[in-house]
């Protein structure tokens, strides 16, 4: 089969599409990609509060039931169409290309700010060394540091204290992915990942020594069984996972599609789910352990102090902790350094994503193309969220793509996939064909009847109760702008770009992709 | 720590990271397939 000629003649003089080394390489990539700030600051939070040790059930359940479906799903769309997110579901059916790009404009979103709360990590690491926030780490956080406004609106009063570190993420961010697919993403995973674990493995050394760790560990694994019996907890689980695995917004689509041809997609894919949930494991137990001797140095209850996780828990909790504990400066560093490798390697992955979609859609070079998405993305990130009124726009644009973004595009995908365009059967046999564990009529009845129902529930509970509570304490015109009109307006964006035709010189043409037309290959 | 929270803390460990170990021990038993089909070519092709 090597030496057949290709059916439409010579392949074209551009250069071949880039590839990993090896299946090593990308398997680093896609646990790099999983692994980011939620591994650290909600997984715990989640489990805490939805059952404790009895939710490492529906956890594992919903894991191996909807999560590595999903990601199964991505992998086959971008493996076997081999292109970004709009190029593949294109070759997928021609009506699926808006699904890419819906996801193209989610990843743009979440990049912009996602890049910010890497800079308040670096900029905390170094913090840590004098514990600058001296004994209000939350006036310092909200005060000195990001000098939040009293106004919630959009201003243009700049913080050199984020704004300095946030283009140094950016330029950073922009150099490894102009180095390419193997040289700058595979490369920065080869050496942060192994860096992000033994620096977290270390953390969680030292807190299970500090002293009240026990307590802490105590009061997230003690279980509550009646948690079983709520809805609620189940759906906890799911959005875990979901959000977890990074799927369903185009990263593993376009990781996938750098992959060589003959590749074990699924025996892959076990393992980077599986690695995501193992360091969120371990993140529950550093965390709790170190939430633990918090208590016991403040006389309080686990529950008092614990908080409900996410920035708060970062940026005051632990700042809290450092001041406290022995060796804290250690402490800091470890913690605040992980948050920045962990972010680091998922935000290169979501930038990915609409680079390699520009790239296929205007034919460009890998460094071009860098620069003409790189350059205005990193300019919007800048001129918007290191000033005095960021931390108000990052707080409605991160609830609102994840909820009705992320979830949204996951549940109209499985939709369109399973039941409009009836592909699941044409994936499910490309993932076999090239897989040592085979997809069959149990995997399509995950991805197309599970995943759906629970999807479906998850977000139009979160829809009604948006509608009903609003979003905290935040004016309606700034929600309604921010929140809801930037979703609507990543689907009016997302159906506008599949209306532009794709030009003689974008891949859509490369005629080495046609496959998808063909029928199966026989055995 | 209760006994039902050390129960549930190595079942946790247990069970996420000894997935993670199969999924290692399969991946593995199917080593990468160094005679790959060139890079033009879909498997369907």
């Amino acid at each position: 089969m090597s030496n057949l000629p290709h059916p439409k003649g010579a392949p074209p003089a551009k250069p071949p599409r880039e590839m990993w080394s090896t299946r090593k390489v990308f398997i680093l990539a896609a646990i790099g990609s999983a692994v980011g700030l939620g591994n650290i600051w909600r997984f715990p939070y989640v489990a805490y509060e939805n059952g404790g040790g009895a939710f490492i059930i529906p956890y594992l359940v919903a894991l191996l039931t909807a999560g590595i479906p999903l990601l199964f799903l991505d992998y086959a769309v971008g493996h076997r169409h081999r292109g970004s997110a709009p190029l593949a579901y294109r070759r997928l059916t021609p009506k699926a290309e808006g699904l890419g790009w819906w996801q193209v404009a989610i990843c743009f979103i979440i990049s912009i700010y996602y890049a910010v709360i890497i800079a308040w990590a670096g900029m905390y690491m170094i913090f840590s060394f004098t514990e600058a926030w001296g004994d209000d780490p939350q006036g310092f956080f909200l005060g000195e540091f990001l000098e939040v406004s009293e106004n919630v609106n959009i201003g243009f009063d700049f913080v050199p204290n984020v704004l300095i570190p946030l283009v140094i993420v950016w330029a950073l961010v922009l150099l490894v992915l102009a180095a390419g697919v193997q040289k700058g993403i595979g490369r920065a995973n080869i050496i942060f990942l192994p860096l992000l674990l033994v620096m977290f493995l270390i953390l969680v050394v030292q807190s299970l020594f500090l002293p009240g760790a026990a307590d802490g560990l105590d009061a997230l694994f003690t279980p509550d069984w009646g948690a079983l019996t709520n809805t609620g907890v189940w759906a906890a689980a799911y959005g875990q996972i979901f959000f977890s695995l990074s799927v369903a917004f185009g990263i593993m689509v376009t990781y996938a599609s750098y992959l060589k041809r003959k590749t074990d997609l699924t025996g892959s894919g076990f393992v980077v789910a599986f690695a995501n949930s193992g360091f969120e494991i371990l993140a529950g137990i550093g965390v709790f352990a170190a939430v633990g001797f918090m208590a016991f140095t403040a006389g309080a209850e686990v529950g008092d102090v614990a908080g409900s996780g996410g920035i708060g828990l970062a940026f005051i909790a632990f700042p809290t902790i450092i001041s406290e504990a022995p060796l804290g400066a250690l402490l800091g560093v470890l913690f605040f350094g992980s948050l920045v490798f962990a972010g680091f390697t998922s935000l290169i992955s979501i930038i990915e994503v609409i680079i390699s979609a520009v790239q296929d859609k205007l034919g460009m070079g890998r460094v071009k193309t860098t620069w003409i998405v790189g350059i205005p993305l990193a300019l919007i990130s800048i001129l918007l969220f290191p000033t005095t009124t960021g931390l108000n726009l990052l707080d409605v644009t991160d609830a609102f793509v994840n909820n009705f973004g992320i979830m949204a595009c996951a549940f109209v995908t499985v939709l369109l996939l399973t039941y409009a365009f009836r592909k699941l059967p044409l994936l499910g046999g490309h993932v076999s064909d090239v897989s040592s564990i085979k997809l069959g009529l149990g995997w399509r009845i995950l991805v197309g009847i599970l995943s759906p129902i629970v999807l479906g529930y998850i977000l139009i509970s979160e829809l009604i109760k948006k509608i009903q509570e609003g979003y905290g304490e935040m004016p309606t015109w700034f929600v309604g702008v921010f929140g809801w009109g930037m979703v609507v307006a990543l689907i009016v964006v997302a159906l506008v770009l599949s209306l532009i035709p794709w030009s003689s010189k974008s891949a859509a043409n490369d005629p080495v992709l046609d496959a998808p037309n063909k029928k199966e290959v026989s055995k | 720590m209760s006994t039902a929270a050390i129960v549930m803390l190595i079942i946790s460990i247990l069970t996420v990271w000894g997935g993670l170990g199969l999924a290692l021990v399969n991946l593995q038993r199917h080593p990468e397939d160094d005679t790959r089909m060139p890079e033009e070519h879909a498997p369907e092709l």
